[in-house]
């Protein structure tokens, strides 16, 4: 099997649309997409109908942060990342709510897990953005899943994890389009990057490929129009900041 | 650490077997209740790096097995002897005068060629000791044994949090001791050593049993290769003291620089650190341990960018109708380039027809005929600002221009040619393959093609009255 990783589109259509013309060139058979596919972004209806033709087609689709929050906008939570969410829920319709409400928050295929944030209590939205919290979900993933390979998403950014040598875990910076080995007899958590908004100071889309059979992942940074996506979140009225960091990247 | 045995394929239902290309070897890890888990490891790092590996400095990877299962790796079982047995036998050979060394060198320019064909698929190979360097019966060096090497695009196996020193006591180099796992210059510090041991017979550092021993040498320079054996020639000590300095900033910064010097030890320029027999003093020794105290992991870039960052230059000079705006072209294209890249190398070349010595009438000899293009070389050369840039001057004779300047970058790692856009006279014409365009359709790296071009005011000047060589008018 050969899996499609997508992560935090967060309403970038045209990021969403390179990434999976992308995968398809990659020969893959599956999609995932792991979470937050609204907020921050201009085109959350599109993605989410988007997500549902994926779904119906047999793609396994994970509830993000940002989804929650659509679903249910906090009026007291004043954060940046709350911000759209009310925008957000008015732009869906009732069944797209529906959708969003229903995702479950993990998935478990074999040896494999997905989820959006942290196999570590994946409803508090834990960031794997250390050795230790990567540790916290690997072994959580085994305890309460038996699972060897974690995939998630919500930092926005592409590491692996893994125990080298010593006692605590590695963490390990690919290189976009060098395929990887992640042997079944190690564990591995892995952090898929974000399709519609990255945040490492390049403005290419991040995605991922699991190859199960050769037993590799390959990350991948992708191209896409990001003057059209920052140009929808200036017509939506969101915030400027939203538009400008497509550009930069962070 | 590992049963290693000659291997076929299996008869097939119908009683025939596939016959393979190359004779094959089966490499299974020694699993008794002595080794310990590093064994392990180190087989399951070559199993990921080797089929990663290309070219012909590497066994051809076959079939592996999964190593949760029945672990095993096929390759290629490449004929020739290590260098263990090679210096056996180079001991005992009786050279004439002078001959040793070149052969020493001849050997170590294959090596460090060898070397660095791993470093352009981001591999350090970090384990490099003669029982795993291959020579050839033809000369050619095979590398063997990646249980220790570190591949930039893979999670490291072997990287854990305490940054322990992973390596050979005898060959691990300093910032491998404080843990560092993504250098090239380790591995050229590993040829140092061998290089050291085959000219003198002594290991540089000894062979450490202890962390504090292996340490020595992240502020110890070892003893002068001549101190031990005077008859050995400055050029030779002057290249092992630079692959072994403790900074790894201080060495050749990549295995094409030290190949090249090896091919022409009669251009290395040779310093105190040559000439030296005394050895380096206690004042400079402290003032390396103190700072040594403080050296800590810092993680390394890739080893393929690390490379780019020191390329080979090299700059084709034409000998014949030439006009003096096309060697004060070339000169701004060459110092442009050497200014972009502090740590790159230049080497001049120039190509002469074999009809133009003769072994016979010595005015043409070839020394005298080589000796008057080097100079004019040289002269040309004075104009830029070499600072700290290696520069080397050479002659090939050749009756194909392009071919023998597209060999020369072939065979010595360059990675930019730089030559005049319409040399011996010819315009730039679409029709016809003139030199530039045969070198820049086959070259194995970029090519930069220069239009002459000479300021108005240098026009009839001294700077360009030096240059002419009778007094072309400027191309159009």
């Amino acid at each position: 099997m050969k899996l499609a990783l997508l992560s935090d589109i967060h309403g970038n259509l045209q990021a969403l649309q390179a990434c999976t013309a992308h995968a398809q060139t990659q020969g893959v058979d599956r999609f995932a997409l792991l979470g937050d596919l609204v907020g921050y972004g201009g085109n959350p209806e599109a993605v989410v109908e988007q997500a549902m033709h994926m779904a119906e087609q047999g793609a396994w689709v994970l509830q993000g942060n940002h989804d929650a929050m659509a679903v249910q906008p906090n009026p007291l939570d004043d954060s940046v990342g709350a911000s759209s969410a009310v925008w957000t829920h008015q732009q869906l319709s009732a069944s797209q709510r529906e959708f969003l409400k229903q995702l479950p928050l993990t998935v478990l295929q074999g040896h494999m897990l997905l989820v959006h944030a942290s196999a570590y209590a994946p409803e508090r939205w834990h960031y794997v953005d250390s050795e230790r919290a990567a540790e916290m979900c690997m072994d959580h993933a085994l305890q309460t899943f038996d699972a060897s390979h974690v995939m998630v998403g919500h930092v926005h950014h592409q590491t692996v994890y893994y125990r080298g040598a010593g006692r605590k875990l590695m963490r390990f910076e690919p290189t976009a389009g060098a395929p990887l080995p992640m042997p079944h007899h190690r564990r591995w958590v892995a952090t898929v990057g974000s399709v519609g908004q990255p945040r490492d100071h390049n403005p290419r889309a991040m995605y991922t490929v699991y190859d199960d059979q050769a037993q590799r992942m390959t990350f991948h940074r992708v191209l896409y129009d990001h003057a059209a996506a920052a140009a929808a979140i200036r017509q939506a009225g969101l915030p400027e900041f939203f538009a400008q960091r497509l550009e930069r990247g962070r | 650490m590992a049963h290693i045995y000659t291997v076929q394929y299996a008869k097939t239902t119908d009683g025939s077997r596939r016959e393979s290309e190359f004779p094959m070897a089966m490499k299974i890890p020694r699993m008794t209740a002595g080794d310990g888990a590093e064994n392990i490891v180190s087989f399951e790092v070559e199993q990921q790096i080797l089929p990663a590996l290309s070219g012909a400095h590497v066994p051809r990877y076959v079939a592996s097995g999964d190593l949760s299962r029945t672990p095993y790796l096929v390759m290629e079982y490449v004929p020739g002897q290590t260098l263990e047995h090679w210096s056996q036998a180079f001991e005992e050979t009786p050279f004439k005068v002078g001959e040793h060394d070149m052969a020493l060198a001849r050997m170590g320019s294959a090596l460090a060629h060898a070397v660095h064909s791993l470093h352009k698929q981001n591999v350090c190979h970090l384990d490099l000791k003669p029982a795993n360097v291959l020579i050839c019966p033809n000369g050619h060096v095979v590398l063997l044994d990646y249980g220790l090497s570190c591949h930039a695009h893979f999670p490291d196996l072997l990287a854990e949090e305490l940054r322990k020193a992973v390596g050979s006591p005898a060959w691990i180099a300093p910032e491998q001791v404080v843990g560092v796992r993504g250098d090239p210059r380790s591995d050229i510090f590993a040829i140092g050593v061998m290089l050291y041991h085959l000219a003198t017979g002594e290991l540089p550092f000894g062979e450490p049993s202890t962390a504090g021993g292996m340490r020595q040498r992240l502020w110890m320079d070892p003893v002068p290769p001549r101190k031990l054996k005077p008859d050995l020639p400055e050029w030779l000590q002057e290249v092992i003291l630079r692959c072994l300095h403790p900074e790894a900033a201080k060495r050749y910064p990549s295995a094409a620089h030290l190949a090249m010097d090896l091919a022409n030890p009669d251009q290395i320029r040779i310093t105190e650190r040559g000439r030296q027999t005394q050895g380096t003093g206690f004042k400079v020794h402290f003032k390396r341990w103190f700072k040594a105290a403080g050296m800590h992991y810092q993680p390394s870039p890739l080893p393929s960018r690390q490379i780019q960052e020191v390329p080979i230059l090299m700059v084709a000079l034409p000998h014949e109708d030439v006009s003096d705006a096309t060697w004060y072209s070339l000169r701004e294209a060459v110092a442009r380039s050497l200014g972009i890249r502090p740590g790159a190398r230049l080497a001049c070349v120039t190509v002469i027809s074999s009809g133009d010595t003769s072994s016979t009438d010595s005015h043409k000899s070839e020394t005298r005929v080589h000796r008057t293009h080097l100079t004019r070389m040289q002269q040309w050369a004075q104009g830029l600002d070499l600072q700290d840039h290696q520069v080397s001057f050479h002659v090939l004779e050749s009756g194909d221009v392009a071919q023998a300047l597209v060999r020369y970058a072939q065979g010595n790692e360059v990675s930019m040619i730089i030559m005049g856009a319409a040399t011996h006279g010819l315009q730039l014409q679409r029709f016809v393959a003139t030199v530039p365009i045969k070198v820049a359709m086959d070259a194995p790296c970029t090519v930069i093609l220069v239009k002459q071009d000479l300021p108005f005011e240098l026009l009839g000047t001294a700077a360009s009255a030096d240059d002419a060589r009778g007094a072309q008018p400027l191309a159009t």
